[in-house]
């Protein structure tokens, strides 16, 4: 660099601005209340609009604006077209200013309904929820939503935004009837703090300049609310966490494992244990490209160096020995729900906490949440935007903190498993007890045993398809080859198990998913005593199918496609249930109403439009030992 | 490249061997935070993904998102290579820095460059920005994709920049015809971030996206990062046009009627391809004075970019056809 000169002034003058850190607020409510023309009115009045970007937004507001002639704000911040077509924000937006004490971080999300996820996205992040209220509208249920959304995703304070007070003569009483009507709602959710301010965002009154048309307001505006906050936060001084993200490896004399951490500190010689295993090492070097550092604290990204090697994996959270996070696969949890398609409870999704990702299900909805009352309702499935308390289970034990205590140690999120989409959000509360109390007894005779003396590799197969593809058939045909044939075998159908064990179910798509899940836990039983079991069901849904599959070993589960035209079905038609269909007699037919999800890679796909039941089974068996299944 | 710029970045590079700070004073508070931040991200994307890779562009942006980077993985090598998609118009001064800087670090990078357009002759002046950049950008890079497989690319867009970028997650999904839906974006929470995607898709992870202009200034030098020397005032030929300052940078550049070339004291806040990246005129000739000059400035860097300047929602049109 030529000159040295200005850089420590340059200096200087950066850290000043922003002494008091970075605070991260969203600001919520319904449609039209004024968030985003209260955050560009945020940017104007500090002087963080450029010039092009104010002649951008003067030409904009002529074309689109619904302020007349002035400018209209919101353009600033919808800066999708189909935002700017329709009026409406639909997705967060993420804007930056600075004040002389503080930075801030806005995130600006939307009100309608269908987008209640993304609201929860904007308050994932955020220290401060600005709630925006139209002071002519009141409350809303819109406001109590995210009201609870809020407080559900874990922030501490609320700045009760009264807005347009310019339109309801800058009335006092109006102002006091609203924040007495949002209190009656919102101060039994425990928050820190909550601050009402009234406010005209588009004229700029109590957002960043005193109002002079509402005197009888005494307390901060919203820019010295937001500079004066305290959020300081004490997870400095939890239990130290780090979910290991990456094992760094440049050599072979080199072994560290790089994460951040989420909670607490830690030092050289610190003893520590991996979660999972408890295995336990000390900490021997805290590495960074900036060297060594003596103490690491979280929200730090670093790479630390043990003792003794012990096995540890992405996945795998190294925590502080004398204070270990619960170790279980079952877990009591809030979840809110952002897919059009339902949860359903039994319904394998993937789940990621921190750096670890595994197969769950919902084993128990416990109950859904009114947000407009705040009540507990019962319910079978959970809508989208639909927020509800499960007990989940998790196909590997997770080492977990609950969320209000640990933020990052209790988050998780649900993908979907053949969308690969971003489901479901969860908030873990506390360990489930009775997991830990049911041991598996270990058994002296196994499945090697039992298969042993059978003389034969247990296994599903699995028949799925339409209704009248022939599956039963098949399945049928099948069974008595290989008994002929001298194996052990057993079948599961529709008759033997509708009937009884799945009595109570019916055939909505949560009612769909339990009758497979039973069904798979019962075939694992039967593979489990060395049976080879047939199972012919329609199964529409492949994620069932898939979990069916995770149930028993490798090689055990044979999906088996048989595979008809609708049309052929349709015409074949066995039990006359197509004709029902057609007739609107029965709801949710598979291939009619409700959706049959094709295999992606069965282990046969049998085409049967033009093979007899005979040909098809002779196909099976030989498959089967070309497989070395029957060997 | 002046003997100077050699020096420098002969000095970054030795600062990894050894692994020692530069710096003086501590990191600032929220630099220190927006850093493990990125850091945090790019460790998730090199664990999770199996072709990674960062799309290095050699401005600003790319000198931080690098030195994030390097700082990730230390004491490892980056676990991914650099992809330059080379325009043919990029400032001589670019290429040169891009090549020291990736010699001296020891990284793989790869260019690619649209030969179909470069036969085609395509270019600015004939074809317009818009063309330009659809043939020799948005198609390059697409071709890049796929030739090579990625199934992560890090970009050093911000959320500062554009309002299209302002909604964009840190991980965003792409289709396979690399398009981007702006309206069916994966929600993400917390800094829990979905990585799962099928056979031909993949993610843009844009690690910088928290971080402001003036942070990237901040940062630079604080951290002491080597930049391509066209961020520097310094004596260069320029015409005005359509009110942009364009440097002459090679003699592909047609003069108008009328256009004369004259030397002026003047500096890039943002590098791209120089006939559609205006200058400012400007004294700052180190960068504490360019960090000054930054919290005194009334225009967004954006202002010199002329393609933003095409079409209302240009930028997000761009985007859906896959640029980044």
């Amino acid at each position: 660099m030529a000159d040295e000169i200005p850089q420590t002034d340059v200096m200087e003058r950066l850290t000043q601005s922003g002494s008091q850190g970075v605070l991260r607020f969203l600001t919520c409510g319904s449609v039209d209340d004024g968030k985003s023309t209260l955050i560009g009115r945020l940017l104007y009045d500090s002087k963080l609009l450029f010039e092009d970007q104010i002649n951008v937004l003067e030409r904009d507001s002529r074309k689109h604006g619904t302020a007349g002639d002035e400018i209209d704000f919101a353009l600033l911040l919808d800066g999708l077209e189909a935002e700017r077509e329709q009026g409406i924000t639909i997705d967060v937006a993420y804007r930056f200013f600075a004040t002389e004490k503080r930075k801030f971080v806005v995130a600006d999300t939307p009100g309608h309904e269908q987008y209640t996820r993304n609201m929860a996205t904007g308050a994932s992040t955020a220290d401060v929820a600005v709630m925006m209220i139209d002071a002519r509208k009141g409350v809303l249920i819109q406001t109590l939503r995210h009201t609870y959304i809020a407080r559900m995703m874990g922030i501490r304070h609320i700045v009760l935004a009264i807005n347009k007070m310019d339109l309801v003569e800058h009335s006092r009483g109006r102002f006091h009837e609203i924040v007495a009507d949002y209190l009656r709602s919102a101060d039994a959710l425990g928050f820190e703090s909550i601050t009402p301010i009234p406010m005209s965002a588009r004229y700029g009154d109590n957002v960043t300049k005193r109002s002079e048309s509402m005197v009888w307001y005494v307390g901060p505006t919203l820019i010295e609310h937001l500079e004066e906050l305290d959020i300081d936060s004490d997870i400095q001084n939890e239990a130290f966490r780090m979910p290991v993200q990456w094992v760094n490896r440049p050599n072979l004399n080199f072994r560290g494992y790089s994460g951040t951490i989420v909670s607490g500190s830690v030092k050289p010689g610190d003893a520590v244990v991996v979660a999972g295993s408890g295995q336990a090492a000390k900490i021997d070097r805290i590495v960074t490209a900036d060297g060594d550092v003596d103490e690491a604290v979280a929200g730090d990204a670093v790479t630390l160096v043990l003792t003794r090697e012990i096995d540890i994996s992405r996945g795998d959270v190294i925590a502080a020995a004398d204070a270990r996070p619960e170790v279980t696969g079952q877990f009591a949890a809030e979840i809110l729900w952002m897919s059009e398609d339902s949860l359903l409870p039994g319904r394998s999704y993937l789940l990621k906490i921190g750096t670890a990702t595994t197969p769950a299900t919902v084993s128990a909805l416990k109950h859904r949440v009114d947000v407009n009352t705040y009540e507990k309702k019962p319910s079978r499935q959970l809508e989208m935007n639909g927020i509800g308390y499960c007990n989940m289970s998790t196909a590997r034990p997770i080492a977990f903190d609950p969320y209000h205590r640990i933020r990052d140690m209790g988050a998780f999120i649900l993908i979907d498993r053949f969308t690969n989409q971003t489901v479901g959000a969860g908030m873990i509360e506390f360990g489930l007890r009775r997991a830990s109390n049911i041991h598996h007894h270990a058994m002296d005779v196994t499945k090697s045993d039992r298969a042993r003396i059978k003389g034969q590799k247990p296994a599903i197969l699995w028949f799925t398809g339409l209704s009248g593809a022939g599956k039963s058939t098949v399945a049928n045909l099948v069974e008595s080859k290989l008994s002929q044939a001298g194996h052990h075998t057993y079948s599961l159908d529709g008759d033997n198990i509708r009937h009884g064990l799945n009595r109570d179910l019916g055939f909505t798509d949560g009612d769909r998913v339990e009758n497979v899940r039973r069904i798979g836990e019962v075939g694992k039983l039967f593979v489990d005593s060395g049976l080879i079991v047939t199972c012919s069901f329609i199964s529409p849904f492949r994620a069932e199918r898939q979990m069916v599959r995770e149930l028993v070993d490798d090689g055990e589960f044979i999906e088996v496609f048989i595979d008809a035209p609708l049309e052929v079905c349709i015409e074949r038609d066995p039990k006359g249930l197509y004709k029902k269909a057609q007739a609107g007699e029965i709801k949710n037919f598979t291939g009619f109403d409700s959706p049959y999800e094709v295999p992606e890679s069965p282990e046969l796909h049998i085409e049967t439009a033009n093979l007899s039941a005979e040909e098809a089974a002779d196909k099976v068996i030989a498959e089967l030992k070309r497989m070395g299944r029957l060997g | 490249m002046t003997i100077d710029s050699s020096e420098q970045i002969g000095a970054y590079a030795a600062r990894f061997d050894a692994g020692r700070s530069s710096r003086a004073r501590p990191l600032s508070a929220h630099l220190r935070r927006l850093e493990a931040e990125s850091i945090h991200i790019m460790r998730e994307v090199a664990a999770e993904f199996s072709n990674p890779v960062m799309l290095y562009s050699i401005g600003k942006d790319s000198a931080v998102m690098l030195h994030l980077a390097l700082k990730a993985f230390y004491p490892s090598r980056l676990p991914f290579p650099l992809q330059h998609v080379d325009s043919t118009f990029k400032f001589r001064e670019m290429i040169a820095f891009r090549d020291a800087m990736t010699t001296a670090l020891g990284l793989e990078l790869r260019v690619e460059i649209n030969e179909d357009g470069r036969v085609r002759g395509i270019n600015p002046f004939d074809h317009g920005s818009q063309l330009h950049t659809q043939v020799m950008k948005t198609e390059a890079l697409r071709n890049a994709m796929t030739r090579h497989g990625y199934d992560a690319a890090f970009g050093g867009a911000r959320r500062d920049e554009e309002k299209s970028r302002a909604k964009e997650r840190i991980f965003s999904f792409r289709d396979n015809n690399h398009g981007w839906d702006p309206k069916n974006q994966r929600p993400e929470l917390w800094r829990n971030y979905n990585t799962k995607i099928k056979q031909g898709e993949s993610i843009r992870v844009f690690p910088l996206s928290n971080w402001t202009e003036l942070d990237i200034w901040q940062y630079i030098l604080e951290e002491d990062i080597p930049i391509v020397p066209l961020y520097f005032a310094a004596e260069r030929p320029v015409v005005e046009r359509d009110g942009q300052l364009i440097m002459v940078d090679d003699d592909r550049l047609p003069l108008k009627p009328g256009e004369t070339p004259t030397v002026k004291q003047v500096r890039f806040r943002t590098l791209g391809c120089y006939p559609l990246t205006g200058a400012v005129e400007s004294g700052a000739s180190n960068l504490g004075e360019i960090v000054l000059e930054m919290l005194t400035a009334r225009t967004s860097e954006r202002s010199g970019r002329l393609i933003d300047h095409d079409e209302a929602g240009s930028m997000e049109k761009k985007k859906r056809e896959g640029y980044f």
